[in-house]
């Protein structure tokens, strides 16, 4: 396991390394910077001194130990809009994405489980082919606009959450939902038939001809084991959270890492995009491999070589 | 790492073989019950389809034209409307079911032809590595895991912010970003076939490398791929509709869904059908296509239908 866990890290540091390589590629050899940042009416020479003193007249090799170095040390530069570093403007708003994530994914847990627990128990009964419905139609959402008419639901014509912002707890509802309707619908899917194929099993049939209570049958023998894969999934679908998480943000004014750093492309703020994609990207990649270790203390079958 | 035991029921389900007859009568009516939404999904997706084909011929009012008069109708049947502008119109008083209608072309392509670019890729990757192995197998599953640890959205917009945004720019990041999906499940495909006794029949007779990929480990895979490709078609629209909400897609004047919501997302306190009905349009289309993917695996990807 803890070799297991050793290669995991080497392997995720090479392709963190990675993402810092396609981030610094394509943000640094398809644009200029300098065209943003020099006032109209800039003469050559002064573009020139711009470009020296931004270090980008270096060679592209240069520029790009230069990047990585940096990066390693939490140094992207400065934002070009404030002069504040990247990597605080980011930090800054990590409390913020952390809160959202942490909302939408416990409710898409406990919602997607739950009605994926129930389809599959009442199997072919009418909560199962809501939960069914609700699931196909979940997938087709796009989210933005679910935010969108939650917004004109809830904070247009009743008046009774705020659509945008932070603050009180209730400026997290409307996001919260709409980042869980991103993932909920993966879950129970998934979770129904799991549970489907385990409940098929001959160990479920011997726990119930042991007289075991349907209750105790169904959680500690069969949920247990169909856990296993719903978790695995959870884990990888973490990029998808962020993906939702950015559209998330951006409908509901939230000022997190996603909405930051969709915000900063649109600027052309490259410090602080390089900033927050590498930061997701450790995320995402830290996230995974916490499924799979947990995966691992779930189910003992699993070996690591 | 894998997860055994879970073989028997697989087997038993593959089998067809379910325990009692409700189940089966379940079964049945489950599946009868998704080959209808597909049949339904296809029919709206054809009906999309045709919108974008024959848009000139078939949407009310030139989706451009301006109309100050008119401006800000309501739709027909809310106070004010208006028998000419059955969605209402916009604040320039253009008719917003004509700019739908003409939107459904931009979705529809970009979804097209993104799939088609991304399958292209990933096929031809998941084949490079699953059948050569080796060194090219660990570059190809590297790439793939970069992608996936990589924050597919944010690439997706940072390209087309630094490329400019543009219809065709849209279409390239989108299409070279999506490979990995096809990638992981073809290469995983192909390391199973390249081991079953037709394939080293296939080496034993001498024949070529191309010609084996090309003739007997392809082919045993059409069909996951048109289920996959399938069900892709309605990822990209979400994304491409996406990228037009935030600006980054098609430029106005064309009306793409994700922009007129963008648009109607401004006057939302005063004007709800203005951001209603393009989202309507997105969730119709990729419910439609989502529905046809799922009754398509149904019927083309038997290992697969049992798992529901």
């Amino acid at each position: 396991m803890g070799a297991y866990v050793l290669r995991r890290l080497l392997q995720a540091i090479l392709i963190i390394i990675g993402s810092a390589t396609v981030t610094f590629a394509l943000l640094r050899l398809l644009a200029d910077p300098t065209t943003l940042l020099a006032p109209q009416g800039a003469t050559a020479e002064d573009i020139r001194i711009l470009r020296e003193a931004m270090g980008l007249n270096q060679p592209v090799y240069v520029q790009f130990v230069q990047f990585l170095t940096n990066a390693a040390r939490g140094d992207f530069g400065n934002s070009f809009w404030t002069p504040k570093p990247a990597l605080s403007l980011i930090l800054e708003r990590v409390s913020a994405t952390a809160q959202l994530a942490a909302c939408g994914l416990t409710l898409a847990v406990l919602v997607g489980v739950g009605l994926g627990l129930v389809s599959a128990i009442k199997r072919y009964s009418f909560l199962d082919n809501l939960a069914t419905v609700l699931a196909v139609a979940g997938q087709a959402m796009p989210i933005f606009w679910l935010g969108i008419l939650l917004i004109l639901l809830f904070s247009v014509y009743l008046r009774v959450l705020p659509g945008s912002g932070i603050g009180t707890p209730s400026h997290l509802i409307l996001p919260s939902i709409t980042l869980a309707s991103f993932q909920a619908p993966i879950i129970t899917r998934l979770t129904r038939s799991m549970m489907l194929d385990v409940l098929s099993q001959d160990y479920i049939r011997t726990a119930r001809s042991k007289g075991l209570a349907e209750r105790v049958v169904m959680l500690r023998h069969a949920f247990a084991n169909a856990a296993i894969p719903v978790v695995t999934v959870i884990g990888m679908q973490l990029g998808g959270l962020l993906g939702g998480a950015i559209v998330t943000e951006t409908v509901f004014a939230w000022p997190g890492v996603a909405g930051l750093t969709v915000q900063s492309i649109m600027l052309s703020d490259y410090p602080v995009v390089q900033a927050g994609v590498l930061l997701m990207s450790v995320a995402i990649i830290l996230a995974n491999l916490t499924a799979d270790v947990l995966v691992g203390l779930l189910d003992p079958r699993i070996r690591y070589d | 790492m894998g997860i055994a035991g879970s073989a028997t029921s697989l087997e038993q389900a593959a089998l067809g073989l379910p325990k009692t007859q409700r189940q089966v009568l379940g079964l049945i009516s489950n599946r009868m019950w998704r080959l209808r939404a597909g049949v339904v999904g296809a029919v709206v997706v054809l009906f999309m389809i045709f919108l974008a084909v024959f848009a000139p011929a078939v949407s009310p009012h030139d989706p451009y034209e301006q109309n100050i008069i008119a401006r800000l109708t309501p739709p027909v049947w809310a106070e004010g409307g208006s028998t000419d502008f059955i969605l209402g119109t916009d604040r320039v008083g253009r008719d917003v079911l004509s700019r739908l209608i003409f939107g459904s072309r931009v979705s529809l392509t970009v979804g097209a032809v993104a799939v088609g670019i991304a399958a292209t890729i990933g096929v031809f990757l998941g084949l490079l590595g699953g059948y050569y192995g080796r060194g090219l197998d660990s570059l190809v599953n590297n790439a793939v895991n970069l992608m996936m640890a990589f924050p597919f959205m944010l690439l997706a917009l940072a390209t087309v912010a630094v490329l400019g945004p543009s219809f065709r720019n849209m279409i390239i990041v989108l299409g070279i970003t999506g490979w990995p999906v096809y990638t992981r499940v073809v290469r995983a495909e192909t390391l199973r076939l390249r081991e079953i006794d037709f394939v080293s029949a296939a080496r034993a007779l001498g024949m070529t490398n191309v010609r084996i990929i090309a003739r007997h480990v392809l082919p045993n895979m059409y069909n996951a791929i048109i289920v996959m490709a399938s069900l892709e078609v309605a990822r990209m629209i979400l994304l491409e509709s996406f990228l037009s909400f935030l600006g980054l897609g098609v430029q106005p004047p064309t009306a793409a869904w994700g922009s007129l919501l963008a648009d109607g997302r401004m006057y939302i306190f005063d004007m709800w059908w203005l951001a209603t009905f393009p989202g309507l349009a997105i969730f119709m289309t990729t419910l439609g296509i989502n529905l046809t993917g799922d009754a398509l695996r149904d019927l083309l990807d038997p290992r697969m239908r049992n798992l529901d």
